[in-house]
């Protein structure tokens, strides 16, 4: 091995592969919003939409008919609506992750990764809200979690965890949006200057805001951004944190723990991470980004997925250990009966998808094969939604009276709306793809070695920072 | 309005050469100059001596009333216009409102951020001079521009033009206001 060789392989990967200039990355990624509808485009689409309208018809089912088209009972009054609720709102958190915290750390490899993960929040936060938002039965009065005045002369309860949720989601909905948006706005005004209908001239071009790249705006803009990071990432921290207030300041055996906020922040982000993986090879296989979004890349967030997991198995062993540790006959007949309980096999699959499968990334191999990690990725998914539902199924259905005990199964409506939750979420998504710039230009010109001005001092600013 | 002039735009290619353009036109006495860049030009900033940013105040100030206004909003309804003993807690039971308090106070802080950001940056600005020059789309793919305007008291169009030009400018234009 020549010495040059050998200097070469302890370098970092490069953060975009193959001869690049500013030109052909802003040709890469506007290129596929301004090709023809490929075909394949239309058939997804037409699932995707097919389901979101089934969504639309089991919501409306349930709104005429009432809540009773759900498989609830007493005592197991949260069932797959919250489990859905929860499910995606953790997917969300990944977005946040690679947008806020990981910019806030300097991993400029989240560059390319970072507008289609927060897309992928901003829908997925859009489906969450559905769950609760039609769980409270009579939607038309949605508006008393609010706090407005009304002529009942009552308010909101400020001590329930629930309205606390309320706040944080609907905080954490508006922030993603509006940090994707600023994120957005110098290349939307791309696609406007490179737009040959007037149609896309006029809709791009309000959507630029008139933005002209002055450097006078850059710096206020820069200075945003990064507020804007350090605010979302407190804020994406909180709300999985209040999410679990939701089940830890309730007085459930199996809810009422002090490991949940931690735990659901981590496992948030393992969620996360999968479906932001499931969702990037689609993209770069399909869209041919595979020099923007690199092996680099997928390995990183393997890795991540690695640790979050790990992390969200030692939780699971955790609450069994204080479980016994508490000494409190209660809390510990509920994680003997979720292990070995009537919902056991929801157990069992939950700790073989979170816990065993994502130690397969210790292996370098394994963790960059495409069809390896693509499985896991959906697996981690799969036990993801049945951590939720362990968490509360396993905690409900066994009461403190043994006459009240039960056992949930859903309907096919939630089923439906379950399915239909995705149809609107890959709907979405496949907007975006087809309208927006999934990678954001602008930032990915900054970390090209041409965009450094002066290329002598790049290990002295590299330390500066 | 053939006679009116916003200013001279001259192009460069690279970010190194904006960097250096930049820095000499501030030396050469100008202020009402403006780079277009299709990302941020690091050291651009120090080179056009602009001040820090004012984005931080608005944050600041967003942040404040955001978190005395929900602390204050649940003060008032928990404890004045709808007192409710609730789990035996006092009514001003703050521990309690910290979630709320700490989301509300995000929340404007980041309006603080975007809006205010916009708001400095003079955004929404659909019409500019700037985008009548030919060339000036490329400022959002891969070209650097230099824009001095008419207002700085140094201009004149013969000899800022003939500045630009020394300094490697190219497709040098003049905008019309």
């Amino acid at each position: 091995m020549s010495q040059e060789s050998a200097v070469s392989a302890l370098e970092p990967a490069p953060l975009v592969e193959g001869p690049q200039d500013f030109n052909t990355i802003t040709e890469k990624v506007c290129s596929i919003v301004e090709a023809p509808t490929p075909l394949a485009w239309y058939v997804f689409f037409a699932i995707a939409s097919g389901c979101a309208s089934m969504l639309l018809f089991m919501l409306g089912y349930l709104v005429w008919t009432g809540i009773g088209v759900w498989g609830l009972n007493n005592p197991i009054g949260w069932g797959w609506d919250i489990t859905n609720f929860v499910f995606w709102i953790g997917i969300g958190h990944a977005g946040t992750l690679i947008s806020a915290i990981l910019f806030l750390f300097r991993q400029k490899w989240r560059t390319s990764i970072n507008r289609a993960a927060e897309a992928m929040t901003l829908f997925a936060v859009a489906c969450a809200l559905i769950f609760p938002g039609f769980h409270v039965g009579r939607i038309w009065v949605a508006y008393w979690m609010a706090p407005i005045p009304n002529q009942m002369g009552m308010w909101p309860n400020f001590r329930s965890p629930l309205l606390w949720d309320v706040f944080a989601v609907s905080t954490y909905g508006t922030v993603s949006l509006l940090f994707w948006y600023v994120g957005l706005v110098p290349d939307v005004a791309t696609l406007r200057d490179r737009a040959t209908s007037r149609i896309r001239a006029m809709v791009y071009g309000a959507l630029a805001l008139g933005w002209r790249g002055s450097n006078r705006h850059w710096h206020n803009y820069e200075k945003a951004y990064m507020l804007l990071a350090g605010l979302s990432t407190p804020l994406v921290l909180s709300v999985h944190t209040i999410v679990s207030f939701d089940f830890a300041v309730s007085v459930i055996p199996g809810w009422h723990t002090t490991i949940f906020p931690p735990y659901f922040v981590a496992g948030a982000i393992f969620s996360g991470f999968a479906m932001v993986l499931t969702l990037l090879v689609l993209c770069r296989q399909f869209f041919g980004l595979k020099e923007l979004i690199t092996m680099r890349h997928l390995e990183n967030m393997n890795k991540i997925m690695l640790a979050t997991g790990s992390m969200v198995g030692y939780a699971y062993a955790m609450e069994f250990f204080i479980a016994w540790y508490s000494a409190n006959p209660y809390e510990k007949f509920v994680f003997i009966n979720r292990a070995f309980g009537d919902y056991s096999w929801a157990y069992w699959t939950m700790v073989t998808c979170n816990v065993i499968i994502p130690q397969l990334f210790w292996f370098r191999s394994l963790r960059t094969s495409i069809p390896v990690m693509f499985v896991i990725s959906i697996l981690i998914n799969v036990g993801m939604w049945f951590e939720r539902f362990v968490i509360i199924a396993t905690s409900l259905h066994r009461d403190f009276l043994p006459s009240s005990w039960a056992y949930y199964t859903p309907t096919w409506v939630e089923m439906c709306t379950f399915i239909g939750s995705f149809g609107l979420f890959f709907m979405l998504f496949l907007l975006f793809v087809r309208f927006l710039p999934m990678v954001a230009i602008a930032e990915v010109k900054g970390v090209l070695p041409t965009a450094n001005p002066h290329p002598d001092h790049r290990e002295l600013h590299a330390e500066a920072h | 309005m053939a006679d009116k002039i916003f200013g001279i735009l001259a192009e460069f290619k690279t970010p190194a050469s904006i960097l250096d353009a930049a820095g000499r036109a501030y030396a050469e006495g100008f202020r009402q100059f403006d780079c277009h860049t299709p990302f941020p030009v690091h050291g651009l900033d120090r080179a056009m001596g602009l001040a820090a940013s004012k984005v931080p105040w608005l944050v600041l100030g967003g942040g404040l009333t955001g978190g005395s206004c929900g602390l204050l909003l649940q003060w008032w309804t928990s404890a004045v216009s709808y007192p409710l003993i609730i789990g035996g807690k006092p009514l001003f039971s703050y521990q309690a409102f910290v979630p709320v308090t700490f989301e509300l106070t995000i929340l404007l802080a980041s309006f603080g951020a975007v809006f205010g950001m916009f708001a400095l940056n003079r955004l929404p600005m659909f019409y500019h001079p700037i985008f009548r020059a030919p060339t000036f789309h490329r400022a959002t793919d891969d070209r650097f521009f230099l824009s001095i305007e008419a207002k700085d008291p140094r201009f004149d169009v013969a000899r800022t033009r003939q500045f630009l030009e020394a300094i490697g400018g190219e497709n040098i234009t003049v905008l019309e206001a």
